[in-house]
C-alpha cells in the first residue's frame, strides 16, 4: 500500500474521531449549564483547555470565554484547524485523495457529513446546538460503521483503525485531565450535588455514564478515573483504545503479539505493558495529572513513530512554493 | 415533450435530415421519445442528472478559485453515428495516428521529414512541445502516442474535420463510461433493438495497452496512473481509471528514483514501478530535466526512462504534435510517411508566421477563429464573429508581436443535436472526441465523448467554458446515412 494512501486513511479517521469528540464535550457542557443553579457553573474555559489550543483562542477571541465564543471557536471557526468544521474539511480532503481505495459508501457519507456541518456553520442558532452535536456524533458512528461493513479489513482499514483509536485515547485522556484538574480543587463542592453533576457530565461526554453505572454503581473521582483509563471492555477507555491500536498494528506488520520489530511496536508495546499492570491507586499516588501528561507524551511518541515507520520512508526534500499545472 | 415542433433550421443536425424527418439511424430513438407519456422524458433527464451527481463525476475549474468541483452537465438525447459513417471515421483516425506516430519517431530520430523539406526546420525548433532531451529516445515497440483523443467537428455542409489532435494527456473518457452507464438505465428498451456498440471494455483495452509496454520477461509488471493530485481538473478521471484498472493512483511525491529504477513509497518499503500512465504534462515530469519548479514530477525519472527501465505513456515529447502549427502539416505527414491520401480533412488553417497568411488573417479577423498554437481547453482563443472590436484589436497586436504562436481558421458552423433546454428541444452545437489506443496495433474506441455547447448559440464546447456532454451511440449494423 502506498505510504501516502495509508497516511490519508489514518488521518481521515483521526479527523472524524476528533470532530466527534469535540461535539461530545461541547454538548455535555451545554447540558451541564442547563442543570446548574445560575451563577454556580458557567465554565466555558475548561473546554478550551481540553483542546490544548488556549493560545489560539486567546488571540482570536480576546480571551472572552463566553458560551457563544467557545461554541463558535470549537464548532465552526474555519481558521482554527481543530474545529469541527475544519476537521470535516480535512477528513473530506483526505477521503477525496483516496477515493479509489475506500468504498464509495464511505466517500459519499463523508461528503454528506461535511456538507451538513458546512450548512450548519452558516445557519446555526445557539438554541439548537444540541441537535447539531447529536448529528455530528451519529454521522461519525455511521462513518465508522460503513467503514467496518463496506471496506475490506485490509491494510488500509487497519491504518484507519489505528488513527481512530489513537485519537480517541488521546481525547479521553484530555477530557479526564482537564475536568479532573478543574473539578477537584473546589474543596467546598466535594460531595455536593454540584460535584456529583460534574462527574456525571464528565462520564457522559465520553458516553461512559451508563456503562460506568453498571460496573461501579457509586460515582467517585477515583472510580471514574479508573473506568476511563483502565477498563478493558469499555470502548472509549484508554486501555481499550490502545489494545485496538496494537491489534491493528500487528495485523499490518505480521509481528507476533507481545514482540516487536520496529520502533512503533516497541513504543506501543511498552506503553501497553505499563497500562496493563498499573493500578488506580498507583496512578493516584503518582498524581493523576502527572500520569496523564506522561501518557499523552507516550501516545504522541507512538504517533510520531507511525509516521516515521510507515509514511515517511525518507525525509522529503525541501519544497519550493507549489506549482499547479493547467492542462 | 415531443419532436413535432423541433426545427433543425439552417444547420446540419445529427439526428434530423429536415423538420419532421429523422435520419435513418435516429428513427427508432425519435419514435421512442415521441411515444413517451408527457413528463416522462423530463423525469428520465432528472434521474440521469441525479445519478451522475451521486457518483460524484465532477471536474475542477481553475478560474473559480482553489479547486471548485462541478458536475459535468449531461443531456440524455444521444448523438447517433451510423455504422457506415463510423467505419470511415475509424479508418481515418487509424491512418492519422499512424502518421503522427511516424512523425514523432522521425523528428526525435533521423528527422527525414526536415531533410526532405516537407516541414521547415525553424517551425520544429520553435514548437513549444519539442523537447530536446527526448532526441534519440526509443520507446518500446516504436510507439509514442499510446492514448490519443482527437477532436472532430462537422461543418454545415456535413463535412467532418479534425479540429485538433491531443497527444499529451487527453481527458474525458471517464465521462463516456459514466454517461453510458446512466443512459442504459434511461433507455433500456433501445439498447437491445438498435444494436449500439458497447463501450465498457475501455479499461481492459487501456490496461492491455499499458501492460504491453512493460519491459519484457517481467512476470507481473506494475502499472500506475500518475496524477498531478486532487486539485487537477481531471482528478476524478484519474482516480476512476486507476480504480477500473485495479492499479495504484500515484502522485509525484509517492515516487522516487532509487537504484536506477523508478520506485514507489509503500508501507512495506520501496517497490518498483514498470509502467507509468502519466496524466502530467511533459514539462512537469522531471524537474532535473524540464521545469525546475515542478513539484508534480519525479527527479531523475527521465534518466530511468532513457535507460528503458520504465515505460511511460504517452511517451515524453509527443506534445510537439499538439502545436497547432504542426497540426497544419498532418495531411502532408500522411502523404509523406504512409503514401496515402488523408481520409479525414484538416480544417483549413492559416499560419500567422507566413506573411501572406498573416495579412489575410489580420484583414479578416471578424470572420476567423484565432487560436494560440499551444493552448488547450478553449483558453487563448478569439472567435472573430462573436468578439468585440476591442478584443479583435488586442488579438491583432498579439499576432503581430508573436506570429509563430497563432493560427487562424474559418469559423465553422458546428453541427447540432437536439438538446433539452428549459423543457424544450433546442439544437445545440456539438463536437466529438474519439479515443484511440496504440498498443500492439491501433484501436479506436467506438464513439467517444460528444461535447455540447449548452449556452444558447455558443460554439465553445469545453467543459471549462460551460459545455456539457451527451452519450455517443455507434450503431453496429449498416444503414444508409
Amino acid at each position: 500500500m502506498l505510504s501516502r494512501v495509508a497516511d490519508s486513511i489514518y488521518w481521515l479517521n483521526r479527523y472524524v474521531e476528533r470532530a466527534e469528540n469535540v461535539a461530545r464535550f461541547v454538548d455535555t457542557n451545554i447540558n451541564l449549564i442547563l442543570d446548574s443553579p445560575s451563577g454556580v457553573f458557567q465554565q466555558w474555559e475548561p473546554l478550551v483547555l481540553t483542546t490544548g489550543d488556549q493560545e489560539i483562542f486567546r488571540e482570536q477571541y480576546q480571551d472572552q470565554a463566553t458560551a457563544e465564543n467557545v461554541i463558535q471557536f470549537l464548532s465552526f471557526d474555519s481558521k482554527y484547524s481543530n474545529s469541527i468544521l475544519s476537521c470535516l474539511r480535512f477528513a473530506r480532503e483526505n477521503a477525496r485523495s483516496v477515493r479509489e481505495i475506500i468504498s464509495s459508501e464511505m466517500w459519499e457519507q463523508i461528503n454528506e457529513f461535511y456538507m451538513m456541518v458546512n450548512d450548519a456553520s452558516q445557519y446555526h442558532s445557539l438554541s439548537d446546538m444540541h441537535g447539531f452535536f447529536r448529528e455530528v456524533k451519529m454521522s461519525s458512528h455511521l462513518f465508522a460503521g460503513l467503514m467496518d461493513a463496506t471496506m475490506s479489513h485490509n491494510e488500509g482499514w487497519h491504518f484507519g483503525q489505528i488513527g481512530r483509536f489513537l485519537e480517541r485515547a488521546d481525547k479521553t485522556s484530555r477530557i479526564l485531565d482537564v475536568k479532573y484538574y478543574f473539578l477537584l480543587p473546589s474543596v467546598n463542592d466535594v460531595g455536593t450535588t454540584v460535584d456529583e453533576l460534574q462527574w456525571m457530565a464528565l462520564l457522559k461526554s465520553a458516553s461512559a455514564y451508563e456503562m460506568y453505572r453498571k460496573c461501579e454503581h457509586r460515582i467517585s473521582p477515583m472510580g471514574v478515573a479508573e473506568f476511563l483509563i483502565l477498563d478493558r471492555e469499555f470502548s472509549r477507555s484508554i486501555q481499550f483504545c490502545l489494545l485496538e491500536v496494537g491489534r491493528s498494528l500487528h495485523e499490518i506488520t505480521g509481528t507476533p503479539a507481545g514482540s516487536w520489530q520496529n520502533p512503533v511496536e516497541r513504543a506501543l508495546g511498552r506503553l501497553r505493558a505499563e497500562l496493563g499492570y498499573i493500578t488506580i491507586e498507583e496512578i493516584m499516588a503518582m498524581g493523576l495529572h502527572e500520569f496523564l501528561n506522561q501518557l499523552q507524551e507516550q501516545m504522541n511518541e507512538v504517533g510520531e513513530k507511525i509516521f516515521e515507520t510507515f509514511f515517511a520512508l525518507k525525509p522529503l526534500p525541501d519544497k519550493s512554493p507549489l506549482m499547479l499545472q493547467k492542462q | 415533450m415531443k419532436f413535432d415542433t423541433y426545427n433543425p433550421g439552417d444547420f446540419y443536425d445529427e439526428l434530423f435530415a429536415d423538420k419532421g424527418q429523422p435520419r435513418p439511424a435516429a428513427q427508432l430513438l425519435i419514435e421512442k421519445i415521441n411515444s413517451l407519456p408527457s413528463g416522462e422524458l423530463e423525469r428520465r433527464q432528472q434521474a440521469a442528472q441525479n445519478a451522475l451527481l451521486k457518483l460524484g463525476a465532477t471536474f475542477n475549474v481553475y478560474s473559480d478559485g482553489a479547486g471548485t468541483e462541478r458536475i459535468f452537465p449531461f443531456d440524455i438525447i444521444p448523438r447517433i453515428i451510423s455504422a457506415l459513417e463510423w467505419e470511415l471515421l475509424e479508418r481515418g483516425l487509424k491512418q492519422r495516428i499512424a502518421a503522427l506516430n511516424a512523425f514523432i519517431a522521425d523528428i526525435y530520430g533521423p528527422q527525414k521529414i526536415i531533410t526532405d523539406r516537407k516541414i521547415p526546420t525553424e517551425l520544429l525548433a520553435s514548437a513549444k512541445g519539442f523537447l530536446q532531451p527526448c532526441v534519440g529516445l526509443q520507446p518500446p515497440g516504436g510507439v509514442w502516442c499510446h492514448i490519443t483523443g482527437t477532436d472532430l467537428v462537422r461543418d454545415k455542409d456535413g463535412q467532418v474535420y479534425v479540429l485538433e489532435d491531443n497527444l499529451r494527456c487527453p481527458s474525458g473518457i471517464s465521462y463516456v463510461l459514466e454517461n453510458r452507464r446512466v443512459m442504459k438505465s434511461c433507455f433500456p428498451e433501445l439498447f437491445g433493438r438498435m444494436g449500439i456498440k458497447p463501450v465498457d471494455d475501455y479499461s481492459s483495452h487501456l490496461l492491455e495497452t499499458l501492460l504491453n509496454l512493460a519491459p519484457p520477461n517481467l512476470p507481473d509488471p506494475r502499472v500506475v496512473v500518475l496524477t498531478p493530485g486532487m486539485y487537477n481538473s481531471a482528478y476524478f478521471e484519474h482516480s476512476f481509471l486507476a480504480q477500473q484498472m485495479g492499479v495504484e493512483l500515484v502522485e509525484g511525491r509517492d515516487l522516487v528514483v532509487a537504484d536506477g529504477y523508478l520506485q514507489m513509497r509503500t508501507t512495506k518499503g520501496l517497490q518498483r514501478v514498470d509502467v507509468v500512465y502519466r496524466r502530467i504534462d511533459d514539462d512537469f515530469i522531471d524537474p532535473l530535466v524540464f521545469r525546475k519548479d515542478s513539484l508534480l514530477g519525479v527527479p531523475g525519472l527521465m534518466e530511468v526512462y532513457r535507460s528503458g527501465r520504465v515505460a511511460i505513456a504517452n511517451a515524453l515529447g509527443t506534445g510537439v504534435a499538439d502545436d497547432k502549427v504542426i497540426y497544419a502539416y498532418v495531411p502532408e505527414m500522411i502523404r509523406y510517411y504512409l503514401g496515402e491520401d488523408p481520409i479525414l480533412a484538416n480544417v483549413p488553417t492559416y499560419l500567422c508566421c507566413d506573411d501572406k497568411h498573416r495579412e489575410h488573417v489580420l484583414a479578416n479577423l471578424d470572420k476567423l477563429v484565432v487560436k494560440a498554437a499551444n493552448e488547450s481547453g478553449g483558453y487563448g482563443m478569439l472567435v472573430g464573429p462573436h468578439a468585440t472590436p476591442e478584443e479583435r484589436e488586442e488579438f491583432a497586436h498579439r499576432i503581430e508581436k508573436n506570429p509563430r504562436n497563432y493560427i487562424a481558421q474559418p469559423t465553422l458552423c458546428l453541427s447540432r443535436v437536439p438538446t433539452i433546454v428549459e423543457d424544450e428541444f433546442e439544437g445545440c452545437h456539438v463536437d466529438l472526441r474519439p479515443y484511440i489506443l496504440y498498443g500492439k496495433e491501433i484501436y479506436v474506441h467506438p464513439g467517444g465523448l460528444t461535447r455540447v455547447a449548452l449556452k444558447r448559440g455558443s460554439l465553445v464546447v469545453n467543459s471549462s467554458q460551460g459545455g456539457g456532454s451527451k452519450d455517443t451511440w455507434v450503431l453496429q449494423n449498416s444503414s444508409p446515412i
